[in-house]
């Protein structure tokens, strides 16, 4: 049993504590926008923000984020960097099938509110962890590029 | 196609049954399709009418618009990712003069009888849909137009339908689309032959060059944002896993670690201990050639996914081996080395032309050089999901799957029901590559479903059920021998193909490539040779064998485009001059003539194997990649070209190879030709994907078996690309965006290319060549 807190909201868990935060969010909370993609933290698929902090949620159980703040990407249309992200994102066509693209989101995000301009190596570094088998890591290149400097592109 | 193969069939279809399940408000009425049953069996039909419910132009089917305006094209083909919902809905949209802010999009369910062939592979769907759904559209605007000429007293010659108006062009009075929706539907459906299509400059959505041009944004205000985007990039776009029911359970299966082999026992007692387990059922399975069929198993079920998971690790299970026979010894690297030996052999002939032995005899100099390429796994980002009902009699499935009739006649087996009594949701696809062609992950879903008394059940694939059942890619050892004339140029081609079949699959092992299969790139090698033979030995299958991405021209365009470099480099040509050289003059080949009569089943007249538009890629690839160039130490350039799915893809990779092995790609350029290009800023998203999944083709994805088990279970040894493995630069150059030239496949085409260029740069930069993918360590010290 556990006490979470998802984009700012309570929930009261009945489910073991040790329940991952993925299964927990898609299956109990039916916030289903953060995805299922391997369960090893292999892929990014499942990332959301804990405090913060990019948290792959397939390996987190809920009984670690008790206390945290945990945002997911359908909290991101209220976030000002997430905003950014998103309008570069649909600028620029990044997604295709769209299945990992929360997670590159929520990764994305959590960059720039760390480093507001990354350079590509920066980029390449958070971003390795998150996979797309659709291959639009040039686009996601770009759009975080664009998203970059802490203001709208025109 | 003649005009004759177009003429309509008058389908006995009543009005009732064409309401079901529409907007009734907006149904316009009368029903026109293409059947190939009612065709004249003597012709041999091309393209979309050869396909099983060939194809609709019924605008009843396809386009709804209500009073208030808003504009629903409905969407039968599946959405993975090649945008289809997005350039289907443009074609519609352009044709009837829809505001694109006005329409809507409906994802169509399983209904080969209502909405023509629904299955979605083979790069087929803007080729062979484009027409109908035009012909549907300018339907709906010519009784958008009659309307207004009815309601007004005027002629319909002086009203033409402009941006969701129809407009009395001689006093100006306009009336909305919605305004005329209601009576517009009880007009009967114009003849096809009196259609009249809007000329290409009335065009504002097709056809355009908007959003990402080599990183390059173009803004151009009519851009129609992608029809998903919003709910992508916001977390709501429904994928297979998203549905959730009422009183939904969640369902992963223990399946058997071999083909072949099936269930001895098992005990549930500490599975059914685990906090959630609802309970256990089995899942009877096929025995090989299973189909589609599921691989049968055991089911935990649950109050939710982990609870399954974790229900499933507590299983004690024990399988026969025994029943799954030699698959249980199957050994990836014995078989490769099996494959090598048999490929020294001659095996049947598939196609020859001159005297090979005397050529080959004569030769000044040979070249030979044997490819592997290895099982892969499709590991689409979403695995294999699926959620279905039995309730009542009824059966319901919500899933993400290719392939929605299949899906819909294998639930209803499962459930025993009628065809008609299962309805078959599908979802957007997380991804499909090829996996989500087989629905056996639904039927598991339904037989389970069938032992639950009503409550759905969401059955979920693991990463590791993924990658260690999929329906893998073909292996395969392609052997090549090449005479050379003392001026080099090549006198003698000799290529032997050894690949388990995907026939495999559905009848007894039939160890020979089919049609389809030689002709993805085989038999249609276009080379200009005096003297040709192509054989294909004996390869039997000890795993499910399924469609990937491309399918076998991944293996033939590696061997083939990689000793086409190997042969230059005999010749002591360049590379570029010595590929043109191969493919000789600019002419067009009946696929006949290379014994290939499958042509991706489209009309040899209309769509020849055009070696011009080979040239013009190839000449367009190096152009713009600047062959020939200066590079630093370490770096090279590598070129390949490749048909398929008719269309035409050329390579160039730049390519650095570091001290440890490492490789970067610093830049690819793809020139590409599908013809009339529909959504260039799709098409450029398909060929940059393909790009990356080629280079992970190349550098590291490999599944080996190992007594008859998969021995990789998830990304951490399954490799696919990373961000760091893009390349750094990608471009992508279209060609022949020419309204009157044949419409070629998308998804596909660009893939089959990649790997072959991506070692031949490796072979630039470092002197070494690679003939066995992956590459992984093979560069190392």
């Amino acid at each position: 049993m556990a006490s979470l807190t998802i984009n700012g909201e309570e929930h009261e868990l009945q489910e073991p504590g040790e329940m991952p935060l993925l299964w927990a969010l898609r299956d109990v909370v039916q916030l289903t926008g953060t995805k299922f993609g391997c369960g090893i933290s292999e892929c990014g698929a499942c990332t959301v923000h804990v405090d913060g902090e990019v948290t792959r949620s397939c390996v987190t159980p809920v009984s670690a984020v008790e206390g945290k703040e945990v945002t997911t990407i359908e909290a991101m249309a209220n976030d000002a960097t997430g905003q950014r992200v998103q309008r570069a994102w649909l600028d620029l066509g990044v997604a295709q099938c769209g299945y990992c693209q929360g997670g590159q989101i929520m990764a994305a995000t959590a960059l720039l509110k760390e480093n507001p301009e990354p350079d590509e190596e920066q980029i390449r570094e958070a971003m390795n962890g998150n996979l797309c088998r659709c291959g639009t890591y040039n686009r996601i290149m770009a759009a975080i590029k664009r998203a970059s400097g802490g203001e709208d592109k025109a | 196609m003649s005009q004759d193969r177009e003429m309509p069939m008058i389908a006995n279809v009543s009005r009732r049954r064409f309401l079901k399940g529409l907007a009734a408000s907006s149904a316009l009425v009368v029903a026109v399709r293409w059947d190939p049953l009612l065709a004249e069996e003597e012709e041999k039909q091309y393209g979309a009418d050869a396909m099983p419910g060939g194809w609709v132009d019924n605008p009843n089917v396809f386009i709804h618009i209500d009073a208030d305006g808003i504009v629903t094209v409905i969407n039968h083909r599946s959405e993975m990712g090649q945008g289809i919902r997005t350039s289907l809905v443009m074609v519609a949209a352009d044709e009837l003069g829809a505001d694109w802010d006005r329409v809507r999009v409906e994802q169509a369910p399983a209904d080969q009888d209502k909405y023509g062939n629904q299955n979605t592979d083979g790069s087929r769907s803007m080729r062979h849909w484009f027409s109908p759904m035009r012909r549907a559209a300018a339907a709906a605007r010519h009784m958008l137009e009659q309307a207004a000429a009815n309601e007004w007293g005027v002629p319909v010659e002086d009203c033409r339908a402009g941006v969701h108006v129809v407009r009395h062009e001689p006093s100006g009075r306009e009336l909305g689309f919605g305004e005329l929706a209601g009576s517009a539907r009880e007009l009967s459906i114009p003849d096809r032959d009196s259609l009249t299509l809007k000329p290409d400059g009335e065009l504002r959505y097709i056809s355009r060059e908007t959003g990402m041009v080599n990183g390059e944004l173009r803004d151009d205000k009519v851009r129609p944002p992608a029809i998903d985007g919003d709910d992508i990039v916001s977390g709501s776009a429904v994928f297979g896993g998203d549905i959730i029911l009422d009183d939904q359970l969640f369902a992963v299966v223990a399946r058997p670690p071999v083909y072949g082999a099936n269930l001895k026992s098992v005990d549930d007692a500490d599975a059914l201990k685990v906090p959630g387990v609802v309970k256990v059922v089995t899942i009877e399975g096929a025995d090989p050639p299973a189909g589609f069929e599921p691989l049968g198993g055991v089911a935990v079920v649950a109050e939710n996914t982990w609870a399954a998971i974790e229900g499933r690790r507590a299983l004690s299970i024990e399988w026969n081996l025994e029943a799954a026979g030699d698959n249980a010894h199957y050994d990836t690297e014995a078989y490769r080395k099996a494959l090598v030996e048999s490929a020294q052999s001659p095996g049947k002939t598939i196609r020859e032309s001159g005297n090979i032995e005397e050529a080959l005899q004569k030769a000044d100099r040979r070249v030979e050089a044997t490819y592997y390429m290895p099982h892969m796994a499709q590991a689409p980002m979403e695995p294999p999901v699926a959620v279905v009902r039995f309730k009542d009699g009824k059966g319901e499935a919500w899933a993400p799957v290719q392939h929605p009739r299949a899906t819909r006649e294998g639930v209803a087996g499962k459930l025993g029901l009628d065809v008609e009594d299962v309805t078959v949701n599908v979802t957007l696809l997380g991804g499909g590559f090829g996996r989500k062609s087989k629905p056996d992950f639904v039927m598991e879903a339904a037989s389970i479903a069938r032992q639950l008394e009503g409550r759905p059940v969401r059955v979920q694939w693991t990463r590791e059920d993924d990658i260690q059942h999929t329906y893998f890619h073909a292996n395969s050892v392609d052997r090549l021998e090449a005479g050379l004339d003392a001026d080099g140029k090549a006198i003698g081609w000799l290529h032997r193909t050894l690949s388990p079949s995907i026939g495999s699959l559905f009848a007894e092992d039939p160890e020979h490539k089919a049609g389809f299969e030689l002709g993805m790139g085989f038999n249609t090698m276009p080379f200009d040779i005096p003297a040709i033979r192509l054989e294909n030995p004996e390869a039997s299958a000890h795993v499910r064998i399924g469609w990937f991405r491309s399918v076998y021209n991944l293996p033939h365009a590696f061997a083939i485009q990689s000793f086409a470099a190997e042969m230059a480099e005999a010749a002591g040509r360049d590379h570029r001059d010595y590929l043109l050289e191969l493919l000789g003059p600019a002419r067009r080949i009946d696929p006949a003539t290379f014994n290939d009569e499958w042509n991706y089943g489209e009309d040899p007249e209309r769509y020849p194997i055009n070696v011009g538009r080979m040239r013009a890629v190839v000449e367009r690839a190096t152009q713009e990649a600047e062959w020939g160039r200066e590079l630093p130490p370490g770096r090279g350039l590598g070129l390949a070209m490749h048909h398929s799915f008719v269309s035409y893809t050329a390579v160039v990779m730049e390519v650095e190879v570091q001290d440890d092995g490492g490789v970067i790609v610093h830049r690819a350029d793809m020139a590409f030709d599908c013809g009339r290009q529909v959504n260039p800023e799709r098409i450029r998203s398909q060929l940059e994907g393909a790009c990356v999944m080629g280079i992970g083709i190349a550098l590291h994805s490999e599944v080996t078996l190992s007594e008859g088990i998969v021995e990789q279970d998830n990304f951490h040894q399954y490799h696919i690309p990373r961000m760091e493995h893009a390349p750094r630069d990608v471009r992508v150059h279209l060609v022949n965006n020419d309204p009157d030239a044949p419409m070629g496949g998308v998804g596909e085409p660009g893939l089959p290319p990649v790997a072959s260029a991506l070692c031949n740069a490796i072979y630039a930069a470092t002197g070494q060549r690679i003939r066995k993918l992956p590459v992984a360590d093979q560069l190392a010290g």
